[in-house]
């Protein structure tokens, strides 16, 4: 049985981290639904969300896997949390004066907006989870979509704390924590460190 | 402030400096040769090219660093890889330059990545500014190479060119050990930068030192040990990389459990143990395979686990109640054999943990049941042609290894046979490219060994394939009058596969002749090395006692009988007990 795992990976920000972090994955026959990466608040540090597509037990590979490469600092399995995990969409629509206001309703209901329009058409941007884009794309289709550019989740874990604080890496040594994953401290301001 | 250098930034400013340690102006290739020694480096295997001529401007001028200018790249990977595995504890360093240069590496660090060998390559590459146009000598080492190093590093400025060494080291030497490149632009070589000797441990965020070994699962191991009944140990490459061999022989006395062992563990147990099994798996002896398959209580040490030791998965230990899993490395825990019961730790640590945790115990109905084992499936062959028999050659190789040579092995029928042969009364050094089986591996790799072990007897077991896979480095052997000797068990045709063909492949043999291979005395007379050949058992002490009593490398051919096979082996497809014996 297969199926698609959420990892959210913080990796040193250096040239060539994202080659090593595809080419492991291709390397041990996962595949990648989506990635996405991008710095955090720390600019040494990039998060990279990651949906990969494996086997039951290759789940606990490519975290292992992953973990491994000199340059991952953590890996956090974060399928089934409860988590925002969010896509953003960008379409061109065909938007003729006498289709404009029911798009734009549609729009509305996604809560999306326009950013850029034309005489006959309109960049709409939509952002949410992978279903609501999916929705939104198959509602739009029959206006006329005119280009697409999608990109990959990224995602955070809800709640009240940071589910891993990059504090807890001093950047000369290891982890201060055994397992990377510090429980919820009786700390209440974790963002103004991070 | 670029994230690059702020990850490789030190904590000198933070901390109260060391005292000494004066700063000096150095180019980038003297800062490199400097931290090499700070290493501990004292051998360099390489090959100079456009690329890497600045290091080797300013080489003379360290005379502390032997450098060995090998005929091949890959030669000079593979030497260094011998030279780390044979003297536990070193980094085995290669130099070589850009483009064909550096590629040349690649087989020689796959070759020690899969078998975990902590080796240092730095290749040359065209200047910063003209990375990227295709220039003369150009290719992506960092990409091309990227699947097969424990990690790469770029260098981009030449002040990170002394912590970035140090961090290659570090990497490579630790954890897991493995293969680092590090790729150095020649304009930044040539580059002046500012240098003081560092040499405070290196600690990076993204790579924790390994745990010690959880209390509560050494509790529960020990527990298993006790309630056991039928216990067994195989040992792999990782008992001999953390030096763990007194451990295992008093872990295993003490509770009474046979220890077998994978190839790349072979020598981690010494075979005249009375609890000593044999190598496991494929090719493994049948007693070993049968105890596997018995036992109820299973502890794998320092090992993967990987296809040639479980040969059908589903035929891998299927009594077995409890098996036990103990790797420094957490993604080989349940990659290929699911455990109940895993520990993530060096396997010394493990094995000094367990020690006093586990009682002392005797299992006379299973060891004696082994003991039967053992008399009904000895490691054996059988002699139908009245020709010379490869086993003929290592018996009387091994009585003259006198419990402290080091035996270096190639890869096809003849690595079998030294690893099945293999007879030591102490634990010893066994080295071969177990993993990637790399053909021509040995004889390079048995420079480095000598190299590194001056005062120790080296011999290379190799076929006449792979000799001449590799054997432009009779001249670096000569050159430096490495005392290494060399026993071509040779059988003119590429054995193992012609065996595979024969077996398992309808019989029709392709591609597996190999009488055209060159007069090995004469070939030995060209380069310098002193040669001599025979078919005949009664020569076979006279040849190896005059290799032995020469200083200096020495070739000797021994045209063995070319349908010998290798046995037990399991079919291919078939399970662990399905082994074939030689008949």
């Amino acid at each position: 049985m297969s199926q698609t795992r959420l990892l959210s990976v913080l990796v040193e920000n250096r040239p060539g981290v994202l080659q090593r972090v595809a080419s492991m994955i291709r390397r041990r026959g996962f595949n990648i639904d989506s990635l996405s990466v991008g710095p955090t608040e720390d600019d040494t540090i990039s998060r990279m969300t990651i949906a990969v597509h494996v086997g039951r037990q290759q789940a606990e590979q490519a975290t292992k896997q992953l973990a491994k490469l000199i340059d991952v600092v953590t890996v956090d399995d974060i399928t089934g949390l409860r988590s925002v995990a969010h896509e953003l969409v960008l379409v061109r629509m065909h938007t003729p004066p006498e289709h404009r206001a029911e798009v734009l309703q549609l729009v509305e209901i996604f809560r999306g907006r326009v950013v850029d329009v034309a005489a006959s058409t309109s960049i709409i941007e939509v952002t949410g989870s992978q279903e609501k884009i999916d929705n939104f794309i198959e509602l739009m289709r029959p206006y006329g979509i005119k280009e697409l550019a999608r990109s990959g989740a990224v995602a955070l874990v809800r709640g009240e704390q940071a589910r891993i604080r990059l504090v807890d890496f001093d950047i000369n040594g290891g982890r201060q924590t055994d397992d990377a994953r510090p429980a919820a401290s009786a700390e209440t301001d974790t963002t103004g460190t991070v | 402030m670029t994230p690059a250098r702020s990850a490789l930034a030190r904590s000198d400013e933070d901390e109260s400096p060391t005292p000494a340690a004066a700063t000096r102006r150095l180019t980038g290739a003297q800062v490199a040769l400097e931290s090499l020694l700070l290493e501990g480096v004292d051998t360099i295997f390489g090959y100079p090219g456009g690329a890497n001529l600045w290091l080797y401007r300013y080489l003379p001028e360290y005379p502390e660093l032997r450098h060995v200018l090998v005929r091949h790249e890959q030669g000079g990977a593979h030497a260094a890889d011998g030279y780390a595995r044979s003297r536990r504890g070193s980094v085995g360093v290669v130099f070589a330059t850009s483009g064909p240069g550096a590629l040349n590496l690649v087989t020689g660090l796959a070759t020690a990545y899969m078998d975990s060998v902590p080796v240092v390559a730095i290749t040359g590459q065209v200047p910063s500014t003209a990375i990227g146009t295709d220039s003369f000598q150009e290719s992506d080492v960092i990409g091309s190479t990227m699947s097969v190093v424990k990690h790469s590093y770029l260098i981009t400025r030449v002040e990170d060119v002394a912590p970035t060494i140090r961090e290659a080291f570090h990497v490579a030497r630790t954890g897991r050990p493995g293969p680092v490149l590090i790729d150095f632009p020649k304009d930044l070589q040539a580059a002046l930068t500012d240098f003081a000797a560092d040499t405070t441990p290196v600690r990076l965020r993204s790579y924790p030192a390994p745990p010690a070994p959880d209390g509560a699962k050494l509790r529960r191991i020990a527990d298993l040990i006790r309630q056991a009944q039928r216990p067994v140990i195989l040992a792999g490459r990782g008992v001999i990389i953390s030096h763990a061999e007194e451990e295992l022989i008093a872990l295993a006395h003490r509770a009474s459990i046979p220890v077998g062992w994978t190839l790349l563990g072979t020598g981690a147990f010494p075979l005249r143990d009375p609890l000593a099994l044999q190598m496991v798996g494929f090719m493994g002896a049948g007693y070993t395979n049968k105890a596997v398959c018995n036992a109820d209580l299973l502890v794998m040490i320092g090992m993967r686990c990987d296809d040639r030791v479980t040969t059908r998965l589903d035929s891998f230990a299927p009594a077995v109640e409890h098996l036990v899993h103990i790797d420094i490395d957490p993604a080989e825990i349940g990659k290929n054999v699911v455990p109940h019961v895993s520990l993530v730790s060096d396997a010394k640590a493990a094995l000094r943990g367990l020690l006093p945790l586990v009682e002392p115990k005797r299992e006379h109905r299973w060891l004696t049941q082994i003991d039967q084992w053992r008399e009904e499936h000895p490691v054996r062959y059988v002699n139908h042609s009245g020709l010379l028999q490869p086993q003929d050659v290592l018996r009387e190789m091994y009585a003259r290894c006198h419990d402290e040579a080091i035996v270096l092995a190639d890869v096809g029928q003849n690595q079998i046979w030294a690893a099945l042969w293999f007879d030591y009364a102490r634990p010893g050094l066994f080295i071969n490219s177990g993993g990637t089986g790399t053909m021509g591996y040995a004889f390079p790799a048995s420079m480095g060994a000598k190299l590194a072990n001056p005062d120790k007897t080296v011999f290379c077991v190799t076929g006449e394939g792979g000799f001449v896979m590799n054997m432009q480095e009779m001249a670096t052997m000569v050159e430096n009058n490495i005392d290494v000797n060399v026993v071509i068990l040779n059988n003119a045709s590429l054995g193992m596969v012609r065996q595979f063909q024969d077996d398992f492949y309808g019989g029709v043999r392709s591609a597996v002749d190999l009488r055209h291979t060159p007069d090995f005395v004469k070939l030995g007379d060209a380069f310098g090395m002193r040669a001599m050949s025979t078919s005949r058992l009664e020569d076979v002490p006279r040849l190896l006692d005059e290799a032995m009593a020469h200083r200096g490398p020495v070739l000797l051919n021994f045209d063995i009988d070319p349908e010998a096979n290798v046995y037990p082996i399991v079919p291919l497809g078939k399970g662990m007990l399905d082994f074939v014996e030689a008949s």
